[in-house]
């Protein structure tokens, strides 16, 4: 299709509401109202157009639909947007969560109200942008220019070290930036389109893709963030107002995972294949190390930035197991991380406006006082820690036992990750609302207001809802995610099975578990195995 | 009806969640014990149509819960003769702890907290038993870990007990890793999760290696083992075990519902449900029969000197819980269901009972300060009593069936198995010192004199929770109310009577009837009978021995058990100090665990990676700039210098350049 459709709607309507605001002029009490009322209506009704997309959203295709084309720039350059089972759902997690970004900076926010909503809105257009872009130079575009208000939302309205965080932030993302620009003119050069549908078709010499792979790697392992690049993450989310930590934790770092599923994944296989083990190391390191540095925390978001870090772990995992439960899962957990960490984010925030302090020794005994929100904080800690019934456990399950099936020492050591995770997930919460109320800060403080039962509670109900029925975004991704995996197998399937064929018995590879079997049994065990034990094969 | 069963006790939680303040206390408590209640009998007539009669197995689906590729995980209720049992044991033990609490709890300001979590302990555990999947009973399995969480930490204003919850659900934790990693294996071998499925493939894959973890193993081997540690740390075996004494924090209604009766079989239940994989590999089998009968003789040890009264009858739950391994080792899986069964009776009636002593005795728990309550609570005592002989395994009570049976099973298996071997003579000796432990408890609460006043009690510090309220009058100990008499008088009958009437279908001549091949099939069962006939009497004598070790002890002589601890200090501090193993972990895991973190933290992070990274480019850039700063001298002939260097540079440059 040609032309602008709803994809350019949901981009730009945000920036609609920008123009509105740009309008408002004074700082009286009417104006602010009257600013955070046009973002918050702006941000709804961008969700409720992206619940209209998800309508028209056709769930079995595997292909790029609500296709929209213009040319740009002279000519130039093209303008392409189009969504498939990969990149939608993180519209509509980005669509939804802003709303509730909005909603917490309702009060907290006092000075710059309009210029904060502003950000706030470019940001939105950005993110929406990058998971709609088509077109490779316009993916780059959103995808850094997401920096800019960001950086803004942390150096303005952060807290007290905001401007070492905001450059460590900037810096960390731009260097790995500019290795990925120098990718994507190297990959324009030589497939002279920067469309990224061509560019999916598009095969790679082996040698070249290893050094493309390494540059698009190093940028979006940046924004995952991976160990040992993740170090700007705690800090800018201690120094961000909560709306901006939620935003952090719940799109901007899916903006990595999904440039690995879009890029990485299938415009380089073999490279893939090739830096699989080095993925794997990395996940696994940051998975168990970032989980004990959680376990030390004294400062609440620090706490929960690590262990966002460990929960990325597990996307990357999942994503480089290249079979269907590993990268469905990894896809799955972003989402739900998504609504996890960033409902984690907004707890703090609540307790933040109260006291001001995110020292989690300064809390205690809140569930006397504040039991409401004792149950919210409970039900996102075991989300958190993957408690089958939430959707943390959905994505957890799924990239594990992905990763089990492509190698079981990898799924051995992050799973252990569970039991770290509830360490320092239960830990921080019996510090903070288990225990007598005896600080006479806290003496009375005030259970959830509500409005921050309306932020809260849809956040409890989803969380809840997709850890029990959790198809609606699972089939939204198995058909995109089914034709990835083929395509990732397709290039590394014969040289395995050449090589296990050497050995003297007869190996045979099913799904990363090596069966030693006699040579007499192999036909009939090869027939039945493939016919019912390859689960990637599907 | 099936639905009815485990969705009841659901609504009942979500009841108490969403409007136990506004419908107030009491309103709570009875919805929540009511709806239990039909739960029970549902579970009972259930039990009588699959189980006693000839009712069809069925496992209908209720609605799909995971698919991605070729993995589907379904929500269903599976109903066989296997969970047939389970049903009947964890909704009549849950509806008859709802009525106790009512009781016990009456001085709580959080009751409907308190239903609410019993109510959706019971959901959760209805969900792991009533499982057709893996997966499905690893949510139930959570679930039940996640409301044992909230149970041991209800009162959350004591440390000791919020320590204990999260002590509790870390080490199952630890039980759950390996658990997901069988998960994972089950289905990379099977390409399925669903029992089914499993059970059909299993024979296919018998004695095939395979390769995991860097290592060759014996396909069903590692599956068994992974899958086994996950059951080892639900029901608190050896090594896993830590958190179950601990437990003890929670109020004691809880204890008797999910730390004695329904949550810590578990891991039983899996393994019964899973014999088809066991019987494939009796490596795996062998190391059930060790760590069992390991934990029968090591909790059995423990328990013989503790002063704590819930804490001796945890330990008496841990060592019965081996039991129960054993006889699901040598392949007497009926067997192990069967102790599981009739132990939820009496090890229920004897934490209830003990609650009445507690309740008696306004939250004393320390039995050095009781004696004499034989008079005071008689009817309290009966029960107690009850509850030991049926424990001790007493002929004709329910234990003297179960327990019995597994000891023989052992001896009978042993002729091919040194486990089994093992497994007997640890189940035999376990059976005295349970005996010994068992009448101890009795004759230091019931008996003898009181050591303490009353008057002085509840401020013994150690376990007195926030809620104790000192609001009674007189401080006498007293008989606890009708309503929480009832459910021990239940129990009671179940603890006197559920061997003798349930034997026979069980383990007995309708074996086959009744199970109708929901567990393996073993020859365990005939080889049995053919055992010669003192090995039988044997269990009984050793349970007569140490009662009257502890009549000696305890009543002819007082003071002896005091004079032996003192010729024997360490062997004393090593039993009381439970074999120093939370010490053993604390250093092994837990300081290591904040150390490393520590270090990754302040180290790794800070000096390391923000050193070399962020902190140090910017540093250098600061360096260069000021180096850069310091040339600019503003000197003219400094600016000629370095001009000259850069010609002289150029030229040399140029001619080797131009050399070559």
């Amino acid at each position: 299709m040609n032309g602008f459709g709803i994809l350019s709607a949901l981009t730009f309507l945000p920036l609609v509401g920008v123009v509105v605001l740009m309008f408002h002029r004074g700082d009286d009490a009417a104006t602010l109202r009257s600013v955070r009322h046009v973002a918050l209506w702006t941000t709804i009704a961008v969700f409720l157009l992206s619940l209209v997309a998800w309508g028209r959203f056709e769930s079995g295709a595997s292909g790029f639909q609500m296709l929209e084309q213009q040319n740009w720039a002279g000519g130039g350059l093209v303008y392409k947007l189009g969504v498939d089972g990969l990149s939608f759902p993180f519209v509509v997690l980005t669509a939804f969560l802003m709303p509730f970004c909005i909603l917490a900076s309702w009060e907290s926010i006092t000075v710059r109200v309009k210029e904060y909503m502003i950000a706030f809105l470019v940001l939105e257009t950005l993110m929406i942008g990058v998971f709609c872009a088509l077109d490779l130079v316009l993916f780059y575009l959103f995808f850094e220019g997401g920096l800019i208000p960001m950086f803004l939302i942390i150096g303005v309205w952060g807290g007290k070290r905001r401007i070492y965080a905001a450059f460590k932030f900037f810096l960390y993302t731009l260097l790995g930036s500019l290795l990925m620009l120098i990718a994507i003119m190297w990959m324009a050069n030589f497939a002279h389109t920067t469309d990224i549908t061509i560019l999916l078709k598009t095969k790679f010499p082996t040698d070249v893709q290893k050094l493309l792979w390494l540059a698009f790697f190093a940028s979006f392992a940046v924004k995952m963030p991976m160990w040992p690049v993740h170090t700007w993450l705690p800090d800018a989310h201690v120094e961000a107002p909560t709306a901006g930590s939620v935003i952090l934790a719940g799109i901007l770092l899916k903006m990595g995972g999904y440039g690995l599923i879009r890029f990485s994944l299938p415009m380089f296989p073999d490279a893939s294949h090739y830096f699989a083990p080095l993925v794997f190391t990395l996940s696994v390191i940051a998975i168990v190390y970032t989980s004990l540095v959680a376990l030390v925390q004294e400062d609440m978001k620090k706490l929960i930035a690590y262990s966002s870090v460990a929960h990325m772990g597990f996307v990357t995992m999942g994503l480089f197991a290249m079979n269907q439960q590993g990268v469905q899962g990894a896809v799955y957990q972003m989402v739900s991380h998504g609504l996890v960490s960033g409902a984690l984010f907004l707890c703090v925030g609540v307790v933040y406006d109260r006291m001001h302090t995110r020292d989690i020794a300064a809390y205690g005994g809140l569930a006397q006082r504040m039991p409401l929100y004792a149950v919210a904080f409970m039900v996102f800690t075991m989300a958190n820690v993957g408690l089958p019934g939430t959707s943390g456990f959905i994505g957890e399950f799924l990239t594990l036992i992905g990763a089990f099936a492509a190698n079981s020492k990898v799924a051995f050591f992050a799973t252990s990750g569970v039991i770290l995770s509830a360490a320092y997930a239960l830990y921080l919460y019996r510090r903070v609302i288990f225990g007598v109320i005896d600080k006479p800060s806290l003496a009375s403080i005030q259970d959830l207001s509500g409005r921050e039962i309306a932020i809260l509670a849809p956040l409890v109900v989803l969380v809840i809802y997709y850890g029990v029925h959790p198809g609606p975004i699972l089939d939204a991704s198995a058909a995109s995610v089914a034709e990835l995996v083929k395509s990732t197998q397709s290039v590394a399937g014969p040289v395995k099975s050449a090589a296990t064929d050497q050995a003297g018995l007869a190996g045979l590879k099913i799904a990363g578990v090596n069966f030693r079997v006699p040579e007499q049994d192999l036909r009939e065990r090869r027939a039945s195995a493939f016919s019912h034990s390859a689960p990637s094969a599907h | 009806m099936y639905q009815s069963i485990v969705f009841l006790p659901l609504l009942g939680f979500l009841i108490a969640g969403f409007s136990g303040n506004r419908l107030g206390a009491r309103a709570t408590e009875i919805i929540t014990t009511g709806l239990l209640f039909v739960s029970g009998v549902l579970s009972w007539a259930v039990f009588a149509d699959i189980g006693l009669g000839h009712g069809q197995a069925s496992a209908p689906i209720l609605s799909n819960w995971i698919t991605s590729g070729g993995l589907r995980v379904d929500w269903a209720l599976r109903i066989d003769s296997l969970t047939a049992v389970m049903l009947v044991v964890v909704t009549s033990v849950s509806s008859l702890v709802h009525l106790y609490s009512i009781g016990y709890m009456h001085e709580d300001p959080s009751r409907p907290r308190f239903f609410g979590y019993l109510s959706l302990f019971t959901f959760a555990m209805l969900m792991l038993v009533t499982a057709d999947n893996l997966v499905q009973m690893f949510f139930g399995w959570e679930g039940v870990g996640l409301a044992s969480y909230l149970l041991i930490g209800f009162w959350y204003e004591k440390p000791s007990a919020c320590a204990a919850a999260i002590k509790a659900f870390v080490v199952n934790r630890v039980g759950d890793f390996g658990f997901a990693l069988g998960i994972f294996l089950v289905f990379v071998l099977t390409g399925s999760v669903s029992f089914d499925a499993i059970f059909a493939a299993a024979p296919g894959l018998a004695h095939k290696s395979v390769s995991v973890f860097g290592f060759e193993w014996d396909a069903w081997t590692i599956t068994c083992l992974l899958l086994f540690m996950g059951a080892m740390g639900k029901s608190a075996q050896f090594l896993l075990h830590t958190w179950l004494p601990d437990a003890m924090e929670g109020p004691t209604p809880v204890s008797a519902l999910i730390h004695a009766a329904t949550m810590v079989t578990a891991g039983v239940f899996m393994v019964a449900r899973l014999s088809p994989l066991f019987e494939l590999s009796p490596v795996a089998q062998g190391f059930v029969v060790v760590i069992g009968a390991t934990t029968a003789i090591f909790a059995a040890t423990v328990g013989l000197v503790q002063n704590d009264i819930k804490r001796v009858i945890a330990y008496s739950t841990c060592s019965q819980l081996g039991y129960m391994f054993v006889a699901l080792g040598v392949g007497g899986y009926a067997i192990g269901i069967f102790h599981l069964f009739t132990h939820a009776f009496f090890k229920a009636l004897l934490f209830l009972g003990a609650g009445s002593v507690i309740h008696a005795m306004h939250h004393e728990q320390d039995m050095r300060n009781m004696g004499g309550l034989r008079k005071d609570i008689p009817f309290t005592f009966w029960m107690m009593t009850i509850g030991t002989l049926a424990l001790t395994g007493f002929p004709f009570t329910a234990g003297y069936y179960s327990k019995d049976a597994i000891i023989e099973s052992a001896y009978a298996a042993g002729a091919h198995s040194s486990a089994a071997t093992y497994g007997f003579l640890m189940t035999l000796l376990a059976a005295g010192l349970t005996s010994f432990y068992s009448w101890r408890l009795v004759f230091m609460t019931f008996f003898g004199s009181r050591h303490v006043t009353a008057d002085e009690h509840g401020h013994a510090a150690n376990d007195d929770h926030a809620h104790d309220d000192h609001g009674h009058g007189g401080h006498t100990p007293h008989e606890s109310p009708l309503v929480m008499l009832i459910p021990l008088a239940t129990l009671a009958l179940g603890a006197l009577f559920a061997g003798l009437a349930f034997s026979g279908d069980f383990i007995g001549h309708r074996f086959d009837e009744f199970w109708k091949g929901t567990v393996a099939e073993n020859h365990i069962m005939h080889a049995m009978h053919e055992i010669p006939g003192y090995v039988g009497y044997l269990p009984t004598v050793l349970m007569i021995v140490g009662f009257l070790v502890a009549l000696w002890f305890y009543i002819l002589a007082p003071g002896t058990a005091d004079r032996l601890a003192r010729a024997n200090p360490v062997l004393y501090r090593f039993l009381l100090n439970k074999w120093y193993f939370d010490e053993l972990y604390d250093v092994l895991f837990v300081r290591p665990a904040f150390w490393l973190g520590r270090l990754f933290w302040k180290g790794g992070d800070g000096r390391v990676i923000d050193g070399l990274g962020p902190d140090g480019v910017s540093a250098r850039v600061i360096d260069i700039a000021r180096g850069a700063a310091r040339l600019q001298t503003g000197y003219l002939y400094h600016y000629a210098f370095a001009m000259l260097i850069g010609v002289a540079a150029f030229i040399t440059w140029y001619l080797l350049g131009g050399v070559r």
